[in-house]
């Protein structure tokens, strides 16, 4: 049983308010053979400024700082992409750094940005991710993306990460799931309403209009996970910029407050030991003792059910803004839908539903931004972009992208990127007859999940709008 | 194609210096990449042959004992640590918590009395270099309650479900001294059973 000191679990604290001003991205895909990584970056920063009326050398005059989120350069033989991408950006003589946690590089890369203006070492930060994973073959990319495992205790065996990570989805499945056909229905659904909301994204990589059945009859990857759970691969880049207080009100007049918070767990799920579960703001004491009783085999905590980094940064982010329960508080959420089960896994650690009842919030209809079942506006819906799965896991850029996409909802311009009829003809892709705007209306709270590989590093970040905050600073 | 003999590089320590003797990389051409369609230069392929050398450092024991048939696992025994009696699996050398040295103990007869499933995966898939046979059955392989761990292994005699018991071999016979010297295969499995070059 390993413990946390109080220490450890004190609340971080910003020591001023960070606002996040603009963000921008790219295309995403599975490849682009002829476009260089710089092209990508200079795509998504150009965007972030078009969206705050300004020139890309009108914004660059207000960064400070740089914050690089790239994972896998050994896809690129080329170390110090980020000098790369600094130098192709103009972005010289600034003090910039490279951020990598496997999966969660977006997010880390925000935290490590908002950290830096929150210091008051930058009154302006950028924080721009991008992924390279389409120049090798994918068989030597899977033994590249397994190395991100341990190198001595499980690359050897078999080179491929879905092995490592799957035997979580395997365990929930049996435990949580107890193996019912309505379980694996509910996870279907969750790949049919991401692959459906990309449809309406023109950055999207893998839209798809799919029923529960396409997706239950797919391929196997490894049970109960087939081709359809599973996210996609995807190059791209994204990005966001965020300020102090005066600096964003001489950047645009509607800034987002941005709160974030990280937290870790062992890179091999061998390693998890046993604990007490710690409970969220919404959680009461007591509340898991029954938890065995009910679904037997999940009294062990985290076990391979459940994702402890991402529950200690929901932790730390909660308390740090004042979120009490995320489906009252917030008003739309990006979650890293890696997998559709790794997706309820989640529902459960960040407190959107108590742990053993995370499909509820798919099945009750709260996931969508109209709920299937009363067709009025979901409670808290969940990856209208498309998530990892419909959108893009470009690694270092997803959860910049995610961040992105929350601020377009706050901001309520997130019709403006997605509905250009210039922009689809731009990214070569055609725009559906039947587009619908997935904009959350009146949305003032949100929250986006950035998670590394089987649980190593979690992110969660929430922007608010500073009118609707719900701490006092 | 795997290399011939004289294309292997191999290395040994003398005087506290890695030696190395033999081929580390064959050098080979890049190629152009050209689109098709329009007939213009893309880019160029970079073919690259690497060899890394790494020290398994306080983990060598571990990997030695399994090329003699043994699990070597490792315990905190510090009196003053909140984990003092844990064993681990994967092996640690310090203990996670007050960082001291752990002991190293032999867990081959806890393995064969208590090791069962914890969890599986059975996938086709693989990634470049793999040379098990496919489909592969991975396994998490939990021990009794001393063992706070749960080590990744794969299954390769009988079909994994939750729970169930099974027994290590260990690849004894010219052994690679990696992981892969150490398999599983569910209880009541026979010698004659087992893969080439593995043994009880
Ligand atoms: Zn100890």
């Amino acid at each position: 049983m390993i413990k946390f000191s109080e220490k450890q679990l004190r609340i971080p604290k910003l020591m001023r308010p960070v606002y996040l001003v603009t963000v921008g991205m790219s295309k995403f895909d599975r490849a682009f053979p002829e476009t260089r990584t710089e092209e990508l970056c200079v795509d998504a920063l150009t965007a972030a400024a078009d969206f705050v009326n300004m020139t890309p050398s009108e914004l660059k005059q207000y960064i400070h700082t740089c914050y690089y989120g790239h994972f896998a350069d050994h896809f690129g033989d080329q170390l110090l992409g980020e000098a790369v991408v600094h130098d192709r950006l103009g972005l010289d003589p600034l003090g910039n750094i490279g951020v990598k946690t496997g999966g969660a590089t977006g997010g880390s890369t925000m935290w490590e940005a908002v950290k830096a203006v929150a210091s008051g070492y930058s009154d302006c930060a950028l924080a721009l991710g991008w992924e390279r994973m389409d120049e090798v073959p994918t068989d030597e990319g899977n033994h590249l993306i397994s190395c991100a495992a341990d190198k001595d205790w499980e690359t050897p065996l078999g080179h491929i990460y879905t092995g490592y990570y799957a035997v979580m989805a395997q365990r929930y499945w049996k435990i949580f799931g107890k193996e019912e056909d309505s379980f694996r229905n509910t996870m279907a659904e969750i790949a049919v309403k991401n692959r459906g909301y990309a449809r309406m994204n023109p950055h999207a990589h893998g839209p798809m209009k799919i029923t529960v059945e396409d997706v239950i009859k797919s391929p196997i990857v490894a049970y109960p996970l087939r081709t359809l759970d599973c996210c996609l691969m995807s190059v791209g880049s994204a990005c966001g910029i965020v300020c102090d207080e005066k600096t964003a009100y001489e950047i645009t007049d509607k800034p987002l407050r941005i709160y974030i918070a990280a937290g870790s767990h062992t890179l091999r799920v061998a390693d998890r030991r046993d604990m007490k579960i710690p409970l969220l703001p919404n959680e009461k004491p007591n509340q898991y003792d029954n938890l065995g009783k009910k679904f037997p085999g999940g009294d062990r905590y985290p076990g391979f059910t459940s994702f402890l980094a991402a529950r200690i940064s929901a932790y730390y982010a909660y308390h740090m803004s004042g979120v009490v329960d995320p489906t009252e508080d917030l008003d739309i959420v990006e979650l890293h839908d890696a997998f559709t089960i790794s997706d309820i896994q989640t529902y459960e650690d960040i407190g959107i539903r108590p742990y053993g009842e995370g499909r509820n919030y798919i099945e009750s209809g709260d996931a969508y931004v109209v709920n299937p079942h009363t067709k009025k506006p979901g409670k808290l819906p969940s990856n209208p972009c498309g998530g990892l799965i419909g959108c893009m896991h470009a690694v270092g850029a997803t959860g910049l992208m995610q961040i992105a996409e929350i601020g377009y909802h706050i901001w309520n311009r997130w019709d403006e990127i997605h509905e250009s009829e210039e922009k689809w003809n731009s990214f070569g892709r055609k725009k559906p007859k039947d587009w619908t705007s997935l904009q959350v209306k009146g949305a003032k709270r949100g929250l986006a999940i950035s998670h590394a590989g089987v649980g190593s590093h979690v992110t969660c970040t929430i922007l608010m709008n500073p009118n609707n905050l719900i701490k006092e600073d | 194609m795997p290399k011939v003999e004289e294309e292997k590089g191999f290395v040994e320590i003398l005087n506290s210096r890695y030696k190395l003797r033999g081929l580390f990389h064959i050098i080979e051409a890049n190629q152009p990449i050209y689109n098709k369609d329009t007939g213009k230069l893309a880019g160029v392929t970079n073919p690259r042959d690497v060899t890394y050398i790494h020290s398994y450092g306080g983990e060598a024991i571990f990997f030695e004992s399994l090329s003699k048939g043994k699990l070597m696992a490792s315990r905190c025994d510090n009196e003053k640590c909140e984990s003092k009696g844990s064993i681990y699996e994967p092996f640690r050398i310090f203990c996670p918590d007050c960082l001291r040295k752990n002991t190293i103990v032999d867990i081959t007869e806890k393995a064969q009395k208590t090791a069962k499933i914890h969890s599986f995966i059975i996938t086709h898939r693989s990634g470049a270099f793999n040379i098990l046979p496919k489909p592969i059955k991975f396994i998490n392989v939990e021990f009794d309650e001393e063992v706070v761990t749960i080590l990744m292994s794969v299954l390769v005699v009988g079909e994994p479900e939750i729970g169930k018991r099974i027994i290590p071999i260990f690849r004894i016979k010219s052994p690679t001294y990696t992981i892969m010297d150490l398999m599983f295969v569910v209880k009541g499995t026979t010698e004659s059973e087992l893969p080439e070059k593995f043994s009880f």
